[in-house]
């Protein structure tokens, strides 16, 4: 792929707009890029939320969403604390990889009810996002987990670095690139396009959409799994409220990055790069100087704005598109010189006119 | 060859939806090393057969076998599987994937690690494409590419199936006279390498041409199967309708009035150019052309539904604003939609709503709708119309494709319209019940209404315009009079790359 073609790609235009928010944000104060702690909650404080929105990006790119990730991450965050309190002989690892298999599980019973019961994912993602959070109020109660209640050496993952780059932040960096890869170079991944540019000719196709579904909404379970571990180690204390509103900040991630919300296009690094764009801006926007007030204005304003960018530009996509076709010697392209005596199609055109209007 | 194993052998097979039987009695046996056609009228069944081979819809009945093994598929997957490739009629392409990706959806090129090899996906497709002899960029995004150019990727992508049985459903109506030659040397190779064609078309040179047997379907049951050289066209023509077209279509004759309706230079952009037409009172005018050519989007475009670039309405002398269907309907425009289900009807309410749904503001007194008011619109017209339902609270769901057209119709009819704009009339409608549709374009037309209508049923056009207007490629192609509008001279102007001495038509 050439540089040109980079600088064009959707992405590009978010990673400016990240750099730019960075670039003038230590202009006014440089400690915000230039101090090890301003080094560091510039690539923590993004790391949960870009988990969840690669795991999303996968499900809206199949032209469905999940709204219940954050009460997926709230109870698996539980899940982590309680188990750190009742079974306190299990190694970290494989605490965590109860909490994926039970994020995995959650995404899973989503994706059953998507892919079978054929109810909109918006309805039934809402309706899960309810339970979940259920489970987890009932389950807790006003119990809270402490730092107290977790080993050192997990709440460490939270706070250490490694060559200067937070732990969690390596994990977020993982899965994006696995991802990625996935959703590039993968049958499966390209399906998920497929399914999500025109479900009914993926099914026409043959192609095995249930199977893809469940396996998307899997995936994403999975990582909200992930993120509500990152979340126990990241902040030391997990109520039955964590992560409760999260979903609205990921699906805005999403779309910010440039992933349709129709589905069919979108990258996961597109979706990370929301996810960064969205949380700098809200730490940036005190350090310049703006009020309160506006803070939460500019962020809407940002998704608004990507979303209509969005639209501009699949409009002049399909205008660029269909004006090419007119350009061509129709139909299709049969190559000059090949053409039959007597010329396209096209040279009848003014004998037509005088006809009509004959 | 008689004594081979037939690749595709089915018989006595049957299809219904809901009341509509859209195949009786199909059979077709098909022979490897063999490009056989398959004739008839639309509506004959031949979609739906091709359907059930590709594993789309399900028999209710019959016998299916391929090299004698009985087969049942349920889905187009298995039948993929079991090297039936077929190509739709309506080509099914994802448009934000690239070309290469819409063909290989599925069996792309593995690298390492089972990885999409994208170099050996590009060079297969560039190897399809110049044995199809296109050239078309196999990274571009399927977006926009024309309906030509979708027949050529899923034309490439059936051929990539590497199928002992290859089926296609009029591939070549949307082709240039170039490519369908190549497309015709490539059925041609896959013949000689044994595996079978099944090849549809509504052109019979074609069949002359290229196929060495033919099967005839009418009404959604077989007619008759021949070696190609021992059947004329006119044999087959005659077989294909059965019965004389003057019986089925009473168009009482009328004379055309003032000019109600006039269109000029309407263009826009990717989808129709430079489109200029009248319509008079008193006549039906129809707007034939292959399907995918433009006729809906224009009779959207005059309706006020989609926007255009240039050009300009004109309806009883004045000028319509573009974009504003209300203003349509208030000068007297009516457009009955192709897909009533989705558009023309809201399915869950009843007969009197959806028949009063565009006059309420007329029968509304003070702002509010009196349903008294309603259901004598509503009674007035379904009687009108003979619509058959239980009563008018009854919800429309539940009828059948004919009767919910006369709704359809009833509803704008109940406007008063000026000009009526139909667009596939009698899709998907019972034979009884057509007869009716056509009786009621033709008596409205006698009384003074100015009728647009567009249908790709060729008898349909022929038996009830008085004049055909035929659209190709988003372009007016040819005005034909009553008199001139034979199925050959409409063919020929609808069909690109068949153009040549048309102009003289």
């Amino acid at each position: 792929m050439s540089v040109l073609s980079l600088l064009r790609r959707r992405e590009a235009g978010i990673a400016l707009a990240l750099l730019v928010v960075i670039g003038v944000t230590t202009a006014i104060q440089p400690g915000f890029l230039l101090s090890a702690g301003g080094w560091r909650d510039l690539l923590l404080t993004p790391s949960i939320l870009v988990v969840l929105a690669v795991g999303q990006a996968v499900v809206v790119i199949t032209r469905n969403v999940d709204l219940s990730v954050g009460s997926v991450l709230g109870l698996t965050a539980y899940l982590t604390g309680r188990l750190f309190i009742d079974a306190p002989d299990l190694p970290i690892v494989v605490v965590a990889l109860v909490a994926v298999a039970a994020g995995t599980l959650l995404g899973l019973l989503n994706g059953s009810i998507v892919a079978f019961a054929r109810v909109p994912a918006l309805v039934i993602t809402l309706g899960t996002l309810y339970v979940y959070r259920g489970v987890t109020l009932t389950w807790a109660g006003s119990d809270r987990i402490d730092a107290g209640d977790m080993p050192r050496a997990f709440l460490g993952l939270g706070t250490r670095q490694v060559l200067g780059v937070p732990v969690l932040t390596f994990i977020a960096a993982i899965v994006l690139v696995a991802v990625a890869y996935y959703l590039y170079t993968a049958r499966g991944g390209r399906q998920l396009y497929a399914i999500g540019s025109d479900p009914d000719a993926a099914a026409l196709q043959g192609l095995p959409v249930r199977r893809r579904l469940l396996w998307a909404f899997a995936l994403n379970g999975a990582l909200a799994g992930l993120a509500g571990v990152m979340f126990a180690a990241r902040y030391g204390t997990v109520s039955s409220g964590a992560g409760a509103g999260l979903e609205l900040q990921v699906v805005g991630a999403v779309v910010v990055g440039g992933v349709a919300i129709f589905g069919g296009s979108g990258t996961a690094v597109g979706a990370a790069l929301g996810a960064m764009l969205l949380l700098t801006i809200n730490r940036a926007l005190p350090v310049v100087g703006i009020p309160d007030f506006w803070q939460r204005a500019v962020v809407g304003a940002l998704i608004i704005g990507a979303i209509a960018l969005d639209r501009v530009l699949a409009n002049r996509r399909s205008r660029r598109l269909a004006a090419a076709r007119d350009a061509e010697p129709p139909p299709g392209s049969a190559p000059p010189g090949s053409a039959p005596p007597g010329g396209g199609p096209n040279d009848a055109g003014p004998d037509d006119r005088e006809e009509a209007t004959a | 060859m008689p004594n081979a194993t037939p690749t595709l052998r089915l018989e006595g097979v049957a299809k219904s939806f809901g009341p509509v039987a859209a195949l009786r009695s199909g059979t077709l046996i098909v022979q490897p090393g063999s490009i056989h056609a398959l004739v008839g009228e639309n509506g004959a069944g031949k979609s739906t057969l091709v359907k059930i081979v590709g594993g789309v819809h399900r028999r209710d009945a019959g016998v299916v076998e391929l090299d004698g093994e009985p087969v049942d598929f349920h889905g187009p997957a298995e039948a993929k599987a079991a090297g039936v490739a077929v190509i739709h009629q309506e080509p099914a392409s994802f448009p934000d994937l690239t070309v290469a990706e819409n063909i290989f959806l599925g069996r792309e090129p593995l690298g390492r690690f089972r990885r999409i090899d994208r170099r050996a996906m590009r060079e297969g497709v560039r190897e399809l494409f110049r044995n199809l002899g296109v050239d078309l960029d196999p990274d571009r995004p399927a977006e926009g590419l024309s309906i030509a150019d979708q027949q050529i990727v899923e034309i490439a992508k059936a051929i990539s199936l590497d199928a002992r049985l290859l089926v296609m459903d009029e591939p070549t109506a949307a082709l240039s006279a170039v490519e369908v030659r190549r497309l015709f040397a490539v059925a041609r190779g896959l013949r000689d390498a044994g595996h079978a064609v099944v090849f549809i078309s509504h052109r019979l040179d074609e069949v002359a041409d290229l196929c060495d047997t033919v099967t005839v379907m009418r009404d959604g049951e077989h007619v008759s199967t021949d070696a190609v050289a021992d059947v004329t066209p006119d044999q087959l023509v005659r077989r294909m309708v059965g019965r004389e077209v003057a019986e089925l279509y009473p168009k009482v004759p009328s004379t055309p009035g003032e000019v109600v309706l006039q269109v000029e230079g309407l263009e826009s952009t990717g989808t129709f150019h430079d489109v200029s037409f009248e319509v008079r009172a008193g006549e039906i005018v129809g707007l034939a052309g292959l399907v995918g050519a433009g006729r809906s989007e224009i009779a959207r475009a005059v309706f006020g539904v989609d926007r255009y670039d240039a050009g300009r309405v004109v309806v009883g002398g004045r000028n319509l604003r573009q974009g504003d269907p209300a203003a349509a309907i208030a000068a007297g425009l009516a457009l009955v939609p192709e897909d009533r289900r989705l558009q023309g009807l809201v399915t869950e309410s009843s007969v009197a709503r959806n028949v009063s749904a565009v006059s309420r503001r007329r029968l509304a007194r003070l702002g509010i709708l009196l349903p008294d008011a309603e259901a004598r619109l509503a009674r007035d017209w379904s009687g009108r119309l003979e619509v058959k339902a239980g009563a008018l609270d009854a919800v429309t769901t539940t009828m059948s494709g004919g009767n919910q057209q006369k709704v359809v119709l009833a509803k704008w009819l109940a406007t008063g319209p000026k000009v009526l704009i139909v667009d596939e009339p009698t899709r998907g409608i019972d034979v009884g019940t057509k007869a009716e549709v056509h009786r009621l374009l033709s008596t409205l037309a006698a009384e003074g209404l100015a009728v647009l209508m567009i249908s790709s049923e060729l008898p349909e056009v022929l038996g009830m315009a008085d004049r055909v207007l035929v659209v190709r490629e988003g372009r007016i192609a040819a005005e034909l009079s009553r008199a001139e509008a034979t199925p050959e001279a409409v063919m020929r102007a609808a069909t690109p790359g068949a153009s040549e001495s048309e102009s003289a038509a």
